[in-house]
């Protein structure tokens, strides 16, 4: 028998309701687990695989808008420009929408220059650049979906219609591409050529462009002189780092620092209500028992450490299942974000501690009052009350 | 010799801003190794009387020493460190904490003390060995009889050794036989281990294994009797 036994006998004194207690403390630690990260991850630190000379080009005032593909040779003339190329979200689905991932229309040559870190078998990309309906996927993607090189990729367009109204798409598959960068898995790319023939609105518009520039350190000089030259067009652009439009593309669903942080706020306001309230139900129920441990000779302190470490005990006990569960789910989570937000849901030893920190904080919060009341209770008053 | 001298104590409680005085200049004297019973109705002041004798609550007027301490001059800390050192309690209804075995509920005084988890164990064994419970002791409260869980509250009161043991209707709550196990217990304490008792009761059976039997009735000692 210890002071901790004592303390962790008395919290289970209602299995039921400590048991609830803890998994609303867990759920709400789940939640700031992986919440956190990703806010993290919006804040700072360059996204994965994000390359220092390769610039990324947008429309100026949404990230969304088409620019047309004679820009290009524009690009090619500024001072720094080695390589451009371009891509396009296509969106859709395959089979069915949960299956999600992305699928780019590109050049498919450049689009392999320009992304080493991409590898591609060369016969099979001959056969993607010479086949107008090809495609080919990531590795992941094949092995997900046991796609074999000759299947029919068949994806029903949401944004973008064939010419003729149908929205069935449908791609030869020629090859697979490996990538140790997370961002450019669980991809599916075609052909620009196809794509831009066959659609039914917006010909000769791309996405995005991707630039590769010769000197890393002139990327701001570079990207200003991009926007420089088409300030004044239909189609004025907006340049960044690789990273920079990683994270614009992820923040078109909101401000993600601005979402978790409300979503914490009321989880733990609500955890905070719910777990004071349980704290103070036990207090209540056992006041005849904390006056028995006075008249023992516990003193009023003794008896308040008492109380505040089963609060405590709880917050923390919680807090800690639900970091190290959000550990154990960071890696699914990852795996549905790696197209926009690559490696978000990593937990970092930072972000655990302060869960843990914040988890033995909310304990004091949440035990001092009933704590204080233990401590002032007087012996013969309690012992009356039974 | 006296273990407990109560000079002219007086207790006053206040009950809808009306002063209620319980105890009216209270003279007492209990020496060591003695048996008192304290009887008398409902309302009389005995329990007020042991709580006070026990640390438990503070005189309004008057002296108490008690184990040559007086009460009085001990700040709330020093008070709570004389009670587990002096005083082992018996409460009528045992007031054992639910959540832990018999063996727990003994030890529970010892972790006020220096004594290392193994021989608190053991002192709470041998405890439980006195009071015939050692069979017992991974027992919770709920799984064991009044009369065991009296008994228990017995260990827990004598595990420290205290000098003085003070009893609140030790037997209100128990059949006739328990409650004579339990009153001889509690008299092999006094005679074999020279337990100063103090026990207050409203059973006249009950008072009989006391050497001495104190009346209070409104407030006052009225009456004296040997045992």
């Amino acid at each position: 028998m210890s002071n901790f036994r004592l303390v962790w006998a008395n919290l289970h004194r209602h299995p039921i309701r400590t048991y609830l207690t803890l998994l609303s403390v867990l759920v709400a630690f789940l939640l700031f687990g992986l919440l956190r990260t990703l806010a993290i991850w919006f804040a700072a630190g360059p996204a994965e695989g994000a390359s220092a000379d390769r610039l990324v080009v947008t429309g100026k005032y949404a990230i969304i808008d088409l620019l047309p593909i004679s820009q290009r040779n524009a690009m090619l003339t500024v001072d720094g420009v080695e390589a451009v190329t371009h891509s396009t979200w296509f969106g859709g689905n395959y089979q069915d929408p949960s299956n999600f991932f992305a699928k780019f229309p590109v050049e498919p040559r450049a689009f392999f220059d320009m992304y080493p870190e991409s590898v591609i078998d060369p016969v099979e990309l001959d056969a993607f650049e010479q086949t107008r309906t090809g495609a080919v996927a990531s590795a992941d993607l094949m092995q997900r979906f046991g796609w074999q090189i000759g299947d029919k990729i068949p994806i029903e367009a949401d944004i973008w219609p064939m010419r003729d109204g149908n929205r069935n798409w449908v791609f030869d598959l020629v090859g697979s591409y490996t990538s140790d960068v997370g961002s450019q898995g669980s991809t599916l790319l075609f052909h620009y050529d196809f794509f831009d023939e066959a659609r039914g609105y917006a010909p000769g518009t791309i996405g995005w462009w991707t630039v590769r520039i010769a000197d890393a350190d002139r990327a701001p000089e570079v990207g200003n002189a991009i926007d420089a030259l088409f300030e004044n067009s239909q189609n004025p652009t907006k340049t960044g780092t690789e990273d920079e439009f990683g994270r614009a593309f992820a923040a078109q669903i909101g401000d993600i620092g601005l979402m978790a942080t409300g979503i914490l706020s009321a989880v733990f306001f609500t955890v905070l209500l719910l777990t004071g309230n349980t704290m103070a139900q036990a207090l209540r129920e056992r006041i005849p028992e904390l006056a028995v441990l006075k008249t023992l000779g516990f003193g009023n302190n003794r008896v308040a450490w008492y109380v505040l470490g089963e609060s405590v005990l709880m917050c923390t006990l919680g807090g800690l299942l639900g970091i190290g569960l959000a550990a154990l789910l960071a890696p699914v989570a990852n795996s549905f974000a790696q197209q926009f937000a690559p490696g978000a849901f990593g937990m970092s030893l930072p972000v655990a501690a302060a869960g843990v920190g914040v988890a033995a904080l909310l304990g004091v919060v949440v035990g001092a009052v009933p704590a204080w009341s233990a401590r002032r209770l007087t012996i013969a008053d309690a012992l009356r009350r039974r | 010799m006296a273990i407990i001298e109560l000079t002219d104590v007086h207790k006053t409680f206040m009950k809808a801003r009306e002063a209620v005085e319980v105890l009216m200049g209270i003279d007492l004297g209990v020496d060591e190794g003695d048996f008192v019973a304290l009887m008398g109705p409902s309302g009389s002041g005995k329990t007020t009387l042991l709580n006070i004798i026990g640390g438990l609550d503070g005189a309004t007027a008057g002296k108490v020493v008690v184990a040559d301490r007086n009460l009085d001059e001990l700040s709330n800390r020093d008070l709570a460190r004389w009670r587990a050192a002096t005083i082992g309690f018996v409460f009528q209804f045992y007031n054992l904490l639910p959540v832990l075995n018999a063996q727990r509920n003994v030890e529970l005084p010892l972790l006020l003390t220096k004594l290392s988890g193994k021989q608190r164990r053991r002192n709470a064994q041998t405890a439980l060995s006195v009071v015939g419970l050692d069979d017992r002791a991974g027992h919770k409260p709920g799984e064991l009889s009044g009369g065991q869980q009296q008994r228990v509250a017995i260990a827990r009161a004598i595990v420290a050794d205290p000098p003085i043991l003070v009893c609140d209707e030790p037997t209100g709550d128990l059949d006739r036989e328990n409650a004579e196990a339990i009153l001889d217990l509690l008299q092999i304490l006094n005679r074999d281990h020279g337990k100063t008792v103090i026990m207050v009761t409203h059973d006249p059976k009950a008072a009989d294994h006391a050497k001495r039997v104190l009346h209070l009735d409104k407030g006052k000692l009225v009456r004296e009797m040997a045992a």
